[in-house]
């Protein structure tokens, strides 16, 4: 009881001090809208072809929503040692780095709604499998968060967590199927794609919302999950030998 | 009984030992410190102790169970204090004492009323409101306290609490530890203000390079200099060497150039100022103060490590400043 008593602590007071901030909120707002234009003016399709792209705003969204603000918001909390003050705290480490995550991966869920509600003004979305979509958004902004956990344990500058982040996901927007399939990447790049989370919750999108996917539902969840936890214990790992010394 | 008992701690960072198998107790209502110079190991010592960083040999044990492989288990009776207050600066100060509360496990009701009541005692109710980031150091300093005994601690540890904080914050902060080690609370300080230990605390340990190298009560410690007689002279006109010169002329004397213009005198016959005035004054010296001392812990602490601790202060508040 005691532990979920800080827990909600953290969780709201990021919630309260990071995500509902005017300009958090607005980047929510802006960035799938700018993604999706860019597109259009890009290939010059019509709006009927926002089925086609959907999956990928969505899942840009939630990729740079979660990394964005975790990675820099850590490494900046480690820095002015307020970050110490919850690894002093009576609560199991896991807890901790969870409540620390969790504002991050609704904030990304939150994000991922953002263009879906939007193009269901535009158009027919009645095809879209929810009880897919739902779960996928919520897996991807988990793993999404947890690489944003990760690279912010892993550096000790909020620069270096800014370029680190970059390092990731600017290449996964080219690799992970986002916009065109993977079986049209020259072949020495497809293993790339594998090892990229994002890939198979680009797959499992696809498939609710368009009809298209490569790989069986249960592969894509099982990846997704996966890399949850990998990330999860690789960045606790971090916490353990770098900030414990 | 002991709060906490240390056995033969050490931590290296690579080749270098940092702390090299110290081993201590604390007892159940006193206040403890230890104290030394710049990189003698006391902030990775507390580090160990609260849980910030691993042993490499050694035992931790509070209240007699051995938590040295598990701190995380005991930190529910700390109290930490670190030498920079990390509070949260966009919070209010009442939110972060709330804030404090809950990550002990406070339910709401209960972190609110305390949060008051700590404000009130610490003296920053009027300022309740104000973000963390808009106070100034000294309030700073006694809201991190505040923070460390919301939950009602048996022990609070703090690293360096008055370092870099004006002189009637730092009383006030003494004064409530003074207070809270009345009402039970088993206090572990470490410092380098000699002076503030001496007012402080029961027990001091020294720490010198990762060593300890003394601990006793204070009284103890200063017992066996307490009739020494120190007198310090205020000077101007001296050259170099003049302590040696006095040395010859009165060999019971000890002199001790401490700056360009101050000479130290201690003796264990009284010193009689005017006699050394007059063989100054043939030197060709002035003297502008004369000043009769006590000896005190930093006599003991200098003649133990060898460290003035006029420099170990300076070298401190230097550090302060480029922080």
């Amino acid at each position: 009881m005691k532990d979920w008593i800080a827990f909600f602590a953290i969780f709201l007071k990021d919630i309260k001090t990071y995500y509902l901030k005017p300009p958090n909120i607005s980047w929510g707002i802006i960035f799938p809208f700018a993604w999706a234009g860019m597109f259009f003016i890009r290939t010059g399709t019509n709006v009927t072809d926002l089925l086609s792209i959907l999956p990928g705003v969505m899942s840009l969204s939630i990729l740079f929503g979660t990394t964005s603000m975790l990675s820099v918001t850590i490494t900046f909390e480690k820095k002015s040692k307020t970050f110490d003050r919850l690894l002093l705290s009576p609560i199991p480490l896991g807890l901790i780095m969870f409540a620390k995550t969790s504002g991050a991966i609704l904030f990304g869920i939150a994000n991922a709604f953002v263009p879906f509600l939007v193009a269901g003004f535009f158009i027919n979305l009645s095809q879209a499998h929810l009880s897919i979509v739902i779960p996928t958004i919520i897996l991807i902004s988990i793993a999404s968060t947890f690489m944003g956990l990760f690279i912010a344990t892993s550096v000790s500058e909020v620069f270096e967590a800014q370029t680190f982040s970059n390092f990731f996901r600017f290449p996964m927007i080219f690799l992970c199927g986002l916009f065109f399939p993977i079986s049209k990447l020259p072949l020495f790049l497809r293993p790339l794609s594998y090892i990229m989370p994002l890939t198979y919750g680009v797959d499992l999108l696809h498939g609710a919302i368009n009809g298209f996917h490569v790989w069986p539902y249960s592969f894509d969840f099982l990846m997704l999950l996966l890399f949850c936890t990998l990330l999860f214990l690789l960045s606790l790992y971090n916490v353990k030998k770098r900030w414990v010394l | 009984m002991n709060v906490l008992e240390v056995y033969d701690l050490a931590k290296a960072y690579g080749d270098f030992e940092a702390v090299k198998g110290i081993s201590f107790a604390v007892r159940q209502g006193e206040i403890f410190g230890l104290l030394g110079p710049n990189g003698a190991g006391k902030t990775t010592t507390i580090n160990m102790l609260i849980g910030l960083a691993r042993p490499t040999r050694g035992k931790i044990l509070y209240f007699g169970k051995d938590y040295t492989h598990n701190i995380k288990k005991a930190q529910h009776l700390m109290g930490i204090v670190p030498d920079e207050s990390n509070l949260y600066p966009e919070l209010t100060g009442f939110e972060n004492l709330c804030f404090c509360g809950a990550l002990y496990g406070l339910k709401k009701a209960e972190r609110r009323a305390k949060a008051e009541i700590l404000l009130e005692q610490f003296g920053l109710k009027d300022a309740k409101d104000k973000k963390f980031a808009e106070y100034s150091r000294g309030m700073k300093r006694r809201l991190t306290i505040a923070a460390a005994i919301i939950h009602d601690p048996p022990i609070l540890f703090l690293d360096e609490p008055t370092t870099g904080i004006d002189v009637a914050s730092s009383r006030h902060i003494r004064n409530m530890l003074k207070e809270l080690n009345k009402k039970g609370t088993t206090i572990f300080l470490t410092t380098h203000y000699i002076e503030e230990a001496e007012r402080l605390c029961d027990r001091v340990a020294f720490i010198v390079e990762g060593k300890i190298i003394k601990i006793d009560y204070v009284e103890e410690l200063i017992h066996p200099v307490k009739d020494r007689n120190i007198l310090i002279l205020t000077i101007s006109g001296a050259s170099d060497g003049i302590e040696q010169t006095l040395s010859t002329i009165l060999p019971d004397f000890k002199f001790k150039r401490l700056s360009n213009n101050e000479i130290r005198i201690e003796s264990e016959r009284p010193i009689r100022p005017g006699h050394i005035i007059r063989i100054l004054e043939e030197e060709g010296i002035d003297v502008i103060e004369a000043k009769r001392m006590r000896a005190t812990l930093e006599d003991v602490f200098v003649n133990i490590t060898g460290i003035e601790a006029q420099e170990m202060k300076k070298e401190k508040e230097k550090k302060v400043k480029e922080g």
